[in-house]
């Protein structure tokens, strides 16, 4: 049964969406959180486990270094306060992905704190997102429901593979987001696509969304407009890509004000989005957090961070992606308009690579945006997956610099590149694409489309310098497009004694 | 009055996944409120000057690097499983029908 929504106008016509979220990033690291168990996707279902990712009596978890230190990191990058002295906690509940029946993580210390974040959205406007807290914890394992076409609903049992049980998780909490209006859907989109580009820029985790590696629960609460008092939220689990957080925040915000304009109240509860039909349904009640009854965790003793450590950590983060969007965008010196179509394209690393390997801006830009944009479309693809390297694009203008061929050669030559063919230069050699630079068959060329075309001849001669175009045209027709059309032009006036 | 009462023995029980009847609540009842009461004289120890603490050693930063070690093969992973499938422990249905 489908819930009733009001459209988005008119639920942002009487009513402020207020945002949270809670951001998973599983680490890339070697071994899990706890024990040396390999942290791998995709292998032998419950291969990667020890006693203690099974959670068996008597055994000892032991923390992962590097674990804590893609947390510092990662804290680092939010802005946060580190703190120095962090504990672990155990998260009681009982449900067969965790085999301890309690998740080890943190509660009332976590590893990091107060920090906050600049979220840019498509258009340039920023928004300030708070962060209330990052902490540590681990994953559960992966079920498998048998029966009842593979849901929970209707299964008639499930299968159990504790491999990611254990795997090292940072849950990056923010504070309320107020003040997004009608951009918060976009504004949630922006956030994830944030965290994701933070976490691979720190190298901290493979940041891929389709396999689980950063997982977003939004949280949703309506405030009717003049009012500042937070509503009763819902958060919506399960949104697992960008476009399904933007599209679930979108719709809760609809379904809110449909529940709050017919005078009813909003239940406290999780939900599940449904990316088939594009809608939440009601997940469980929302325990309070009593309810998970928190403890320290008596097998681990605390982290305890110092100035040293910490300056270590913060001297090894990359540039934050902010700052060096900031910075390309100086140095190549493009519009504002220019560097956000070459961002929203994602060809912002091959652009740099392009520059990198000798070519100039504008040229990068001019290859990156158009052709191989238009041939990535084509196939359905990110340019950046399409298979032509920096170094081809590089290639290709050194040989229309060096006017062995043209730019519409050029294009046909990166359609080769693209079969498989060879560098640029082998295929322009291969095929016998170079330009005709042989004067004589220019020569020859050109009286013949002079011959063919007296009238035209004729109005050149009488100063009209713009109908040579036409010649041009047949020029370039009957030399299969590969002369230069710059010479040709200048042949036919000098042959025909105007002045360009 | 005493410290625990038979709701909230039924509601650690749901959380615990133990059923209990009403007999046994009661009995359970009685019987932690005889246990909070003894462990209430903690409460009484004079503590103004000493730090919360969640371990009894003094002890920080036990870190393992990130290395693998060989840890069980799934064979060995399913040996204590009561039921398995496919190299999977197998477990009754999550949601009851209803």
């Amino acid at each position: 049964m489908s819930d009733a929504t009001l459209s988005f106008d008119e639920a942002l016509a009487k009513y402020d969406p207020v945002l949270g979220f809670e951001v998973h990033v599983e680490l890339n690291t070697k071994t899990k959180m706890f024990d040396a168990a390999p942290n791998a996707f995709g292998d032998e279902p419950n291969a990667n486990t020890t006693p203690v990712s099974l959670g068996l009596p008597g055994v000892l978890p032991m923390v992962n270094r590097t674990a804590v230190e893609s947390a510092i990191k990662l804290g680092l990058a939010l802005g946060c306060e580190i703190a120095p002295v962090s504990e672990f906690s155990r998260k009681n509940y009982f449900y067969p992905d965790t085999p301890k029946n309690f998740q080890t993580s943190q509660y009332d210390k976590p590893i990091a704190e107060n920090g906050s974040i600049d979220i840019e959205l498509e258009d340039g406007t920023v928004f300030t997102v708070d962060i209330e807290r990052a902490h540590m914890e681990e994953d559960a394992g992966k079920l498998n429901h048998k029966g009842g076409a593979g849901r929970i609903q209707g299964a008639a049992y499930s299968l159990v593979d504790y491999n990611r049980a254990g795997v090292p998780l940072i849950e990056i909490v923010t504070r309320p987001i107020r003040g997004a209006g009608e951009r918060a859907p976009e504004l949630a989109r922006a956030y994830v696509a944030a965290i994701r580009e933070i976490v691979k820029n720190l190298g901290i985790s493979d940041a891929r969304m389709e396999r689980g590696n950063v997982r977003c629960d939004a949280n949703v609460s309506l405030m009717p407009k003049g009012t500042d008092a937070l509503g009763t939220r819902t958060e919506t689990k399960n949104v697992n890509s960008m476009r399904s957080v933007e599209r679930a925040v979108r719709f809760e915000i609809c379904r809110h004000a449909a529940v709050l304009d017919s005078g009813a109240k909003i239940v406290q509860e999780t939900r599940h989005w449904h990316e088939d039909t594009r809608e939440t349904t009601s997940g469980r009640p929302k325990s309070d957090a009593d309810d998970y009854r928190y403890f320290p965790e008596p097998d681990l003793v605390p982290v305890v961070t110092d100035a040293e450590w910490i300056e270590r950590l913060r001297a090894e983060l990359p540039e934050p992606p902010a700052e060096r969007r900031r910075r390309l965008k100086a140095e190549w010196g493009y519009s504002d308009e220019e560097f956000r179509d070459v961002v929203n394209a994602g060809v912002m690393d091959q652009i740099e690579e392009t520059i990198a390997s000798g070519a100039s801006a504008a040229v990068a830009r001019k290859w990156w945006m158009g052709e191989i944009s238009r041939l990535a479309k084509q196939r359905e693809v990110e340019p950046g997956e399409l298979g032509i390297s920096p170094v081809t694009v590089v290639e290709l203008n050194q040989l229309i610099e060096k006017g062995e061929i043209n730019d519409k050669i050029a294009r046909k030559v990166l359609e080769h590149v693209l079969e498989g063919e060879g560098t640029p230069a082998e295929i322009v050699e291969q095929r016998g694409l170079a330009v005709v630079s042989d004067e004589g068959a220019l020569s020859t060329a050109v009286d013949e489309a002079l011959a063919a075309m007296p009238d035209v001849a004729e109005k050149i001669r009488g100063g009209k310098v713009q109908a040579a175009g036409a010649v041009v045209g047949q020029v370039m027709k009957a030399t299969r497009g590969q002369a230069d059309a710059g010479r040709v032009r200048e042949l036919i006036l000098q042959k025909l004694g105007v002045e360009g | 009055m005493s410290a625990i009462s038979r709701d909230q023995v039924a509601h650690l029980a749901n959380l615990a996944r133990i059923e209990m009847n009403d007999r046994e609540l009661d009995h359970m009842a009685a019987e932690l409120d005889v246990i909070v009461e003894a462990v209430r004289s903690v409460s009484e120890a004079p503590i103004q000057d000493v730090p919360p603490t969640s371990h009894p050693i003094a002890m920080s930063n036990v870190l393992r690097d990130d290395v693998v070690e060989d840890g069980l093969t799934s064979e060995e992973a399913l040996l204590n499983a009561p039921d398995a499938e496919d190299g999977q422990f197998k477990v009754p249905a999550i949601l009851n029908e209803d």
